[in-house]
Formats: structure tokens, C-alpha cells, sequence
């Protein structure tokens, strides 16, 4: 298959994706309990007049399927509407928000990926005492929740030891990444504990395959053998996984954002879902949604870069 | 330690342990290949022959304890440090392997495999190692377009020409076969016979060939090691050992090998199993399935002794002499 019909089919497929998606957000939101004009008073008693108002101000007494293709037409136009909450347009309060929690989601993944592969990588070349322990650690990196996790990183590195701030974006480069750090962590240790014992495994499978002994026998360095036949031959299995974990951290960055007060679209997302501010909370979604989409076609675009033997269209045969 | 120098490999008195087994698994091999000789080693599934092969590169399966000494080029490769280890892999000897689809990485490129343990051993540039490479390929009968493509590009037979022009890389002065044709079909297996004889001549290494077949093994080899149960049970030149077996255990061999010759019939198969790892032996590693087993066959382990008259043919067996008759006439007969 030629790179241009993949990629047409593929993006086909994500619009379709993000259609039957963007209905999903907006009907659960349509029938959730409460009502976004009753938040929008905050409890006063209003007279008939001013809800009738509210209510037609934000089109709430249309039926679902003329507010759902109203906002549709909006969203397609690139307009989320405004939000009810904080009566600024939706985009205008991503915008303000995004930087923080881009930051403190890419400080995750790195963290993710080097320290999830050089515990993996290590466990496996190591073996013994050292991968027993790194297998241990794992385990209770995975078995941890991350609001857990929050809450005993705060209770160490900033209570006990003063090292970090328990909550807080700060403001400036520098103060960001001081104060994301615990965050990072809090969001990362779970997929650290997963990529390391999924590189683990991987690559002891690959130290099975003869290739490896063969390299060996042609006077190839050690390091070598492990970093080109070994590693390399799990790059495609830890692709794969790329996804799940930037979808993972995605989701994920709801808890720790709110444990860590950090003000990002995370949190955004858990004070607009408990006040029904219905634009914000459907835009956050389609937007994750989406960013987890491109992703996984980054992912299959890469993955016949990784291995030869995937053409562009067909998973699987990695070995 | 000093050897012969025409002696390109000398292996004395190989022994090889492995944890859980019950006796060794070599036990005690003698084997040599002079400058450009072919020596095949040949024996059932389990008799230690790949074992042996690859004990010359020191590839020994974990937890394995040697005594013995296996001399390539006079240095011993069993008390070689790590460096000096890897200018054997890389320049002495090479191995091909049997299935050069397994043994190949299929996620880089043939250009890479073939030049990837000079340049990181920094003993050539890129351009000189490509260059040898294509040289190499040219020798092998294939093309230096081969360079570029991955090994799923390429047939089973192509493949097993890279194999081999990648033991070329080094200019080895000996090339280990461990069963190199098994998994081709017939007519490759006949080009690839041919080419590694052919190879051999014209780059002077010396050849040890591992098989199960013993016609190939007459075919190609000047000298042919008959093992069995991690011993050598008989050795000599090929053609007089395959008309006069003095072993009992290469005669039967020789009587289950299919011929076309004579198709009606059924294939005589050796009755009974090679002894397991876990049992010890006394005596005659072949006494249990041997016709012609008598009492000191199980009690006395059989010396290699010269054969009368053919002192280049060594065999152990306590019974070879007043056996040679009738074992010449079995081989033969059927």
C-alpha cells in the first residue's frame, strides 16, 4: 500500500473516529444529572425570567439533535463555544492552561522513557540481584495509583524534606519545571513500572533468538550485541506501547493535576465536569480523543520504519 | 602453546560438563584440520558434534566446564581473554550456521551484517568493510545490490550465500559448518556444497563440516570424525572408512543411510536410543545397542587404537579387528 492511501484511508477512519466520539461527549454530557443553568446561579433562586434567559441563551431548551449539530457546526469551525462557568471562550481558556499541563505531561513521558527503558533494559542484561529488585520496584510502581502515589510524594519530598512544592504551577520556566517535578513523577511511576518490564520481557525473548548467540560468534562487542540485535529488534514492541502511554498520561493527568493543584486542562477538566460547564468538558474530551487518534497514526507510520517487515497497513510479525 | 604449524585447528582431549548431567557431554575429543583440509564430523541428533563446532569459538551453553585444549592457529581458544576472543571470532575462525533465516537479524540490512563485527571492532572504515562486503557477495554469486536489502528480501538459498561470505569477511583461516544445508532444499544444498568447496580452495581455510549426512560427508571431505554419546567412535579418510567401517556404531550408520541404489527394502534404523545425559557410562558408549556386544564391551571403556595397516585411522572398539569382515560386507550389503 502507497504512503498517500494509507494515510487517506487512516484519516478516513479518524474522522469517522471523532464523529461517533464527538456524538458520545455530547449525548453523555445531554444526559447527565443537573442542569447547567442552576450552577449557573450557584444555588440563588432566580425568577422564571432569568432562567428562561439563561436557558435561551445557551440554547438549553432545544432538542438534542439541534444543540448537538449546532455545536458540531461551532466545533468544525474551530469555535468551542463559550464557557458557562467562566464566560470566556473555551479556547481562550485552554489556551491559558495548555502550557502547563503540555509541560508536565512531556516531562512524564521523558521521564517514562528513559527511566522506563534503562530499568528494563538493565533488569534484562543484569539479571540476578538486580533485576529481582528492579522487578519488586516495578510492581509497586504499577500496583500504585497515582492519587496515591500524589499524596506519599508530598507527604517526603514536601513536607518531610522540603525539597519540592506540594502544589502549584509557579510561574516562569524554571519555577515550572521546580514545582511539575513531583507532579511528573506522580504521573509517570505507573507507566516507568510498565515500559520497564515490557522492554524487560521483550528483550529477553530477543536474547533467545540465535541471531544474538551468531553475533556473538562473529566477534561482535557485547555492548553492541545487546544495543544492535537485542534493543533494537524491542523497538517495535515499545512504539506500540507509545500510544497507550501517551493516552495513559493523558487520562491520568486529571488526578495528579488536581492532587498537585497544578492549573492545567486537566484540572480544568475535574472543576468543569463537577460545575457542568458542558463546553469545556466537551471540548477537553474531543480533544483527548483526537491527540490519542494522531498518535497512534504517528505510531503506524513508524512502525515500518522500525521494522522492515511492517508495511504500512498491517501490525504484527515483530519479533 | 605451540602446534604444528599446518595444524590450523588441534583439538586435544576436549571435555565439556554441563550442570544436571550425569557424565560429561565431550567426553574427551581429539580432532584436528590442517591448512585447506575438509574434515567432516558426522553423527546421530545429541552425539556432541555442534557441541564440538561450537566449542572452537568458545560458544559453550551456560554453566558449562571444560578441561582439554582447542588450538586455533597454536593459541589456545579455551585460556583466550575477551580481546583476544573476538579477533578469533573475527578473523580466525567463522561459523555458518544451519538455518540462515534464525540466524541473521532480520530487522538489519545485509550490508550491515556482513560489515558489522569489522567496523566495531575498528579494524576496517566503513568504505574498506563495505568494499570487502561486496567483494565477498561477488565470491558467493550474488550481486552487490544484496547489500542493501533485508534479510526477509531474500531466499533461504541467498541467505545462506550471505552466511557464508559473512565468514569470509575476516579472511579466517577456518570455517566451522554446523549443519549448513539442513534447511535448504536438495538443489540449493548442492550449490551451497559446492560453493563452500570451491570457497575453501581458493581462500585456503581449512573446513570442519558437522552433518547427519553421511553421503555428503564422503562427498566433501577429506577425513571424516564418526561421533557417538560425546566420543569419538572412529576416524580415518573418507573413502576408506565409508568401504571398511571398523566401528560397529558406522557400520549400522551406514546401513540406515537411504540409498537410491538399492530403494526396495526398509530403512534399517539403529534399534534403540542413544544413552540420556543422566545415566553414567561403563565401558562401550555403544554397547547397548551394538550386535556384537560381549562382557568387556560393558565393562571396559574401548582405547582409539591405530587400525592395522591404515595408521591413519583410529578406532575404539574392543572387537574391531575380528569385526572387520563382517562389518565391511554389512555396510556394503544392504
Amino acid at each position: 500500500m502507497t504512503f498517500l492511501r494509507f494515510a487517506l484511508r487512516r484519516l478516513a477512519e479518524m474522522a469517522a473516529t471523532l464523529l461517533a466520539a464527538s456524538f458520545l461527549i455530547f449525548g453523555a454530557m445531554y444526559l447527565a444529572p443537573g442542569n447547567p443553568a442552576s450552577f449557573l446561579l450557584s444555588g440563588r433562586s432566580a425568577s422564571p425570567e432569568a432562567f428562561r434567559a439563561i436557558n435561551a441563551q445557551y440554547h438549553l431548551n432545544d432538542p438534542f439533535w439541534q444543540q448537538y449539530l449546532r455545536w458540531l457546526g461551532q466545533v468544525l469551525r474551530g469555535d468551542f463555544g463559550r464557557s458557562i462557568e467562566y464566560r470566556t471562550p473555551v479556547s481562550t481558556l485552554l489556551a491559558s492552561r495548555l502550557p502547563s499541563t503540555l509541560l508536565l505531561v512531556a516531562m512524564a513521558l521523558a521521564l517514562v522513557v528513559v527511566i522506563g527503558l534503562a530499568l528494563g533494559w538493565t533488569g534484562a542484561v543484569r539479571g540476578g540481584a538486580t533485576d529481582s529488585t528492579i522487578l519488586v520496584a516495578t510492581t509497586f510502581a504499577v500496583g500504585t495509583p497515582s492519587f496515591v502515589a500524589a499524596v506519599l510524594l508530598q507527604g517526603l519530598f514536601s513536607v518531610k524534606l522540603g525539597w519540592f512544592p506540594s502544589s502549584g504551577t509557579g510561574s516562569g520556566p524554571a519555577s515550572m519545571l521546580w514545582h511539575l517535578t513531583l507532579p511528573a513523577l506522580a504521573l509517570a511511576h505507573y507507566l516507568i513500572g510498565m515500559l520497564a518490564r515490557v522492554t524487560r520481557s521483550a528483550m529477553l525473548e530477543v536474547m533467545g533468538h540465535e541471531h544474538v548467540t551468531v553475533a556473538r560468534s562473529r566477534g561482535v562487542p557485547e555492548r553492541a550485541v545487546i544495543r544492535r540485535h537485542v534493543f533494537r529488534n524491542t523497538l517495535g514492541t515499545v512504539l506500540t506501547m507509545g500510544g497507550l502511554i501517551v493516552s495513559t498520561l493523558l487520562i491520568c493527568t486529571v488526578l495528579v493535576e488536581t492532587a498537585f493543584s497544578v492549573n492545567g486542562v486537566g484540572q480544568l477538566l475535574d472543576l468543569s465536569t463537577t460545575t457542568k460547564d458542558f463546553p469545556v468538558v466537551q471540548a477537553i474530551s474531543l480533544i483527548i480523543v483526537a491527540i490519542f487518534m494522531i498518535v497512534n497514526f504517528l505510531v503506524d507510520l513508524l512502525l515500518p520504519l522500525v521494522d522492515p517487515r511492517v508495511t504500512l497497513g498491517t501490525r504484527g510479525g515483530a519479533v | 602453546m605451540t602446534t604444528p604449524a599446518e595444524t590450523t585447528l588441534d583439538m586435544r582431549g576436549l571435555r565439556l560438563h554441563l550442570p544436571g548431567a550425569a557424565r560429561p557431554v565431550l567426553a574427551g575429543i581429539d580432532l584436528t584440520v590442517a591448512e585447506r583440509e575438509t574434515v567432516a564430523l558426522v553423527g546421530e541428533s545429541g552425539s556432541g558434534k555442534s557441541l564440538t563446532s561450537r566449542s572452537v569459538l568458545r560458544l559453550l551453553p551456560p554453566g558449562a566446564t571444560t578441561e582439554g585444549v582447542i588450538a586455533v592457529q597454536g593459541e589456545d581458544v579455551l585460556a583466550m581473554n575477551a580481546k583476544r576472543l573476538r579477533h578469533l571470532r573475527t578473523h580466525t575462525a567463522a561459523m555458518i550456521f544451519q538455518d540462515p533465516r534464525a540466524a541473521i537479524n532480520p530487522l538489519r540490512r545485509v550490508g550491515d551484517f556482513l560489515t558489522e563485527s569489522l567496523r566495531l571492532n575498528a579494524d576496517l572504515s566503513d568504505d574498506t568493510a563495505a568494499e570487502r562486503a561486496a567483494r565477498m557477495l561477488d565470491a558467493v554469486g550474488l550481486g552487490e545490490r544484496v547489500l542493501g536489502q533485508y534479510p526477509g528480501q531474500l531466499s533461504g538459498g541467498m541467505l545462506q550465500r550471505v552466511m557464508i561470505a559473512s565468514a569470509l569477511m575476516g579472511d579466517p583461516a577456518l570455517i566451522l559448518a554446523d549443519e549448513p544445508t539442513t534447511a535448504l532444499d536438495v538443489t540449493t544444498q548442492a550449490e551451497v556444497v559446492g560453493l563452500l568447496d570451491d570457497l575453501r580452495e581458493r581462500f585456503g581455510t581449512g573446513l570442519l563440516f558437522v552433518t547427519h549426512d553421511l553421503g555428503l560427508a564422503a562427498a566433501i571431505s577429506d577425513r571424516v570424525y564418526v561421533m557417538y554419546a560425546g566420543r569419538i567412535a572412529e576416524t580415518g579418510p573418507a573413502q576408506a572408512m565409508f568401504e571398511r567401517p571398523r566401528h560397529p556404531y558406522t557400520a549400522a550408520l551406514l546401513r540406515s543411510t537411504p540409498r537410491l541404489a538399492t530403494p526396495q527394502g526398509r530403512l534399517a534404523a539403529i534399534k534403540g536410543q542413544p544413552p540420556s545425559l543422566r545415566e553414567e557410562l561403563t565401558g562401550c558408549p555403544f554397547a547397548a545397542r551394538c550386535a556384537f556386544t560381549t562382557p568387556v564391551c560393558t565393562e571396559e571403556l574401548p582405547p582409539h587404537v591405530p587400525v592395522r595397516s591404515e595408521p591413519t585411522r583410529l578406532v575404539a572398539c574392543h572387537h574391531s579387528d575380528e569385526l572387520a569382515d563382517q562389518l565391511a560386507e554389512s555396510a556394503l550389503h544392504d
